[in-house]
């Protein structure tokens, strides 16, 4: 293999992918291995399968809150928290046993790509619940579908909707809001409809006013979830549903376009405009050339990605084509992993293949990166500078003396390093390995070298 | 209150000076008197904080109907004085308040008019005048305004883009991991020698886990306690931040705004209780990148909005005073119509109060600090002498 062709299938392998496995052969042509994992992609993987779907989550939650009004309060609370940990700690499970077993990991990065795009906090209380099976049901089966089909999927899933305020937002003058009495006024919550111009499609600082976002905010009224109290009667019980009695009647204007009044198809009309539109071609196209080819995306790539979404009506396949195709993101420069990227390549190259009983919810939180819990909907930032600090670094050698321990006895750090990191180590690292007191010191010096560490 | 009229000779001299280049040829004139015992710690609140139920203007006639169902209620308020009342929540900080170490300057709000928590914590922490202007932040540029040992140290697993920059500044939270062997760390630290990003950084972080001591846990009192052990030793770092997030009331707003005001209520009593006797040369700063909107909304809670309220709490803090010219909640008065209207520049009050602090000259500071000028009238003096 060349100097070149490995650095190649290097990048293929941690760049694009979630790192390499030992034993695995190498992949000859890079570019090829990556194209052709978009037909071995599983929306709907063994380790997904197994888990409850958000409605029943959604409905057991509901009951959590009729509790919370009846007498023992505390103990409907305390079961809500248990639930909640008990179901998160499964779905992160889910999540490492689909990126550890994968065909095609370069499509499970691009779920977590998306995942963080469209980010939903556990840090609210239902979202503890749902952050998974919202992965599972609104992102995974889109990643290589349209973008509006995604957009659409997310901001109807009861997770999103719980998330970010949706299901009360009431118009003022719809049935509900004008029967309401004066002391328990109800009217619009707008949090739903800024994040989606900010976040989900335009981006920030492209145009809109204050007046789109409460003119989509009316738009989204009466989108909502059966089966929450306290809510019209009606659809099934945890699932999306429309209320007419909380939709705000009458057309709306959105960066100058008129919407008719229909009723739960006006914000749908408003979202696939959405979705069309230029800006958002821009935004999905800095974000994924950021994320693959460095912090500072070259403008050439950004442009190039943006035609490739507005070319194709927001067909990712083709998109990612055009990023793969793009000599850019196959540069030298590297990204810092993130601490989500570094355990699962870590995990991956000491040949985990499920996650057993190790507990990988606490160990991304101590590392800075607790899955689902970025603490915003603008998801965890996309900066070296966020991962790449004093403590986390620590942490992460400490992360690797315990797992490289439980690896030492079947693996051989000095064979492993050139299978993982087939563009190859510097003599630091080289160095390091080869005068390490024990196998296990090896492995771990491995997992924390500079070039494990970055991608 | 002392009068802001015998700053004025000197800041106009200053500037003078400063033109000349005098200073530039005698910089210890001007940092003289900032080799310094004081302290300086920014927390910053994200999420975009209530203002108006944290120093509540129970007072304004257009409070209680603005804000409906979620109205407090006056009589639970700890006094401040005939117009605003303190959350009940904040017990330690009323506390302050009545000990004259607390301050509170409402209608305060960052040069960022948008409602974008992400672009505004952006402005709020470069100190740019719009988002992404600029890539370092403003408590960075403050440690490199210090002489000498200048450091700082965020309560945080990574340093925070207002603590970013050239300047020196660690970062260090509890972690509940193991540690590692000592030959591993050292078989680490020789790998890392010749990579410049590592080695800083491993560098820094040995650093700042010797002055950690002991583990702690993850809650705000443990954390505001953390960062009193830093900023506490003689030798430690004289600039500290610390995060708190959960700001965003869109809904519940009464529950979930008292636990946030409870969280930083216990993180400021431990962090004063920490600092001993170093409390008398220390100032805190809790700032938020915008306010909320004047009104209910339809959801139990207030979205996005504009002017908050910021505070100042230490022993070295002139306190027992609210500052800023209240704009009211008029329906007039408002800004926009539905937020409460900005009159005083956080930016302005944040140079006006780092500048005490450590004795540099007010106009250095915010040049230093901020991309533009504070419009407004001067502030008060914010110290003690």
């Amino acid at each position: 293999m060349t100097a070149s062709t490995g650095m190649h299938a290097a990048i293929a392998l941690n760049r694009f992918g979630v790192g390499a496995r030992p034993g695995e052969p190498v992949p000859a042509d890079p570019k090829a291995w990556l194209l052709g994992q978009f037909e071995h992609y599983q929306p709907r993987p063994a380790a997904w399968a197994a888990l409850p779907t958000s409605a029943s989550l959604v409905n057991a939650y509901a009951e959590y809150q009729r509790g919370l009004r009846g007498p023992d309060e505390l103990a409907a609370r305390q079961q809500l928290g248990k639930a909640s940990q008990e179901n998160l700690r499964s779905a992160v499970s889910a999540r490492v046993a689909s990126a550890l077993e994968t065909p095609a990991p370069f499509a499970e990065h691009l779920v977590h790509f998306w995942a963080n795009h469209f980010a939903v906090s556990t840090d609210k209380a239902p979202l503890g619940l749902l952050a998974g099976a919202f992965e599972a049901e609104a992102i995974r089966p889109h990643v290589f579908g349209r973008f509006e089909d995604m957009l659409l999927a997310v901001e109807r899933h009861p997770a999103m909707l719980l998330y970010l305020d949706q299901p009360r937002s009431t118009g003022p003058e719809s049935g509900a809001g004008r029967r309401a009495p004066p002391e328990r006024r109800r009217g619009l919550n707008e949090n739903l409809a800024r994040e989606i111009l900010e976040l989900h499609t335009l981006g920030v600082r492209t145009g809109y006013s204050q007046d789109d976002v409460t003119e989509l905010a009316r738009a989204l009224t009466g989108w909502s979830i059966a089966g929450l109290p306290g809510l019209p009667q009606g659809g099934s019980p945890g699932n999306f549903a429309f209320f007419p009695a909380l939709h705000q009647p009458g057309a709306r204007q959105v960066l100058g376009r008129r919407y008719e009044a229909s009723g739960e198809q006006q914000v749908a009309a408003v979202l696939a405009d959405l979705a069309a539109r230029p800006e958002t071609a821009r935004h999905i196209a800095t974000k994924l050339a950021r994320h693959f080819s460095g912090e500072t995306p070259p403008p050439a790539l950004v442009e190039r990605l943006a035609q490739a979404f507005l070319a194709s009506r927001g067909d990712l396949p083709t998109v990612y084509r055009a990023l793969l195709e793009s000599p850019e993101a196959w540069a030298a420069e590297s990204r810092f992993k993130t601490p989500w990227e570094w355990t699962l390549s870590a995990l991956r190259g000491l040949g985990w293949r499920e996650p057993g009983r190790l507990p990988l919810a606490g160990t991304l939180t101590q590392l800075g990166q607790p899955v689902w819990r970025p603490g915003s909907p603008a998801g965890y930032d996309d900066m070296d500078q966020s991962w790449a600090a004093p403590d986390l670094l620590v942490r992460r050698v400490e992360v690797a003396a315990r797992l490289a321990a439980q690896a030492a006895p079947m693996l051989d750090a000095r064979t492993l390093a050139p299978q993982l990191l087939p563009g190859g180590v510097g003599a630091a690292t080289t160095t390091a390995i080869a005068r390490a007191d024990s196998p296990a010191t090896a492995l771990a010096l491995l997992l924390a070298s500079p070039e494990f560490l970055r991608r | 209150m002392p009068s802001p009229s015998i700053l004025v000779p000197r800041r106009r001299f200053l500037q003078g000076a400063a033109a000349t280049g005098l200073l530039a040829a005698a910089p210890g004139l001007l940092l003289a008197k900032a080799a310094t015992t004081r302290r300086f710690v920014f927390v910053i609140q994200r999420g975009g904080a209530d203002g108006l139920e944290t120093v509540v203007p129970y007072a304004d006639p257009a409070y209680a109907r603005l804000r409906g169902a979620i109205a407090l209620d006056p009589a639970a308020l700890a006094p401040v004085d005939g117009l605003f009342g303190l959350h009940p929540a904040l017990v330690e900080t009323a506390r302050l308040h009545a000990a004259k170490e607390a301050l509170f300057v409402h209608a305060v709000a960052s040069p960022y008019r948008d409602r974008s928590h992400f672009d505004g914590q952006n402005v709020l922490e470069t100190g740019g005048a719009t988002p992404y202007a600029r890539k370092d932040g403003w408590l960075n540029r403050l440690v490199g305004l210090l002489p000498g040992s200048g450091e700082a140290i965020a309560i945080t697993p990574t340093v925070p883009l207002a603590l970013r920059g050239p300047a020196k500044a660690g970062s260090h939270a509890p972690s509940a991991l193991p540690q590692a062997p000592d030959d591993l760390m050292q078989s680490v630290r020789q790998m890392y020698a010749q990579d410049a990003q590592l080695h800083a950084l491993w560098s820094a972080a040995m650093e700042s886990r010797g002055m950690a001591g002991a583990p702690v846990k993850q809650n705000p009192a443990e954390l505001g306690a953390l960062a009193a052990r830093f900023l506490a030793q003689p030798a430690g770092p004289r600039i500290a931040m610390l995060e708190t997030g959960g700001w965003d009331t869109h809904s519940f707003q009464p529950t979930r705004h008292a636990n946030q005001l409870k969280s930083l209520d216990a993180m400021l009593a431990a962090l004063r209780e920490g600092m001993g006797a170093a409390w008398a040369d220390t100032v805190v700063l809790v700032a938020t990148e915008f306010g909320r909107t004047a009104a209910v909304n339809g959801t139990g809670g207030t979205d996005h909005g504009t002017a908050s309220v910021a505070m100042l709490l230490g022993g070295a803090v002139d306190g027992g005073r609210v500052l800023g010219d209240w704009p009211g909640l008029a329906p007039q008065a408002l800004y926009e119509g539905r937020d409460l209207q900005p009159t005083t520049a956080l930016d302005g009050l944040i140079a006006a109060a780092a500048g005490e602090c450590f004795g540099i000259e007010p106009a250095l500071v915010e040049r230093t600090l901020f991309q533009q000028g504070a419009a407004g009238k001067p502030l008060p003096r914010l110290l003690r002498g």
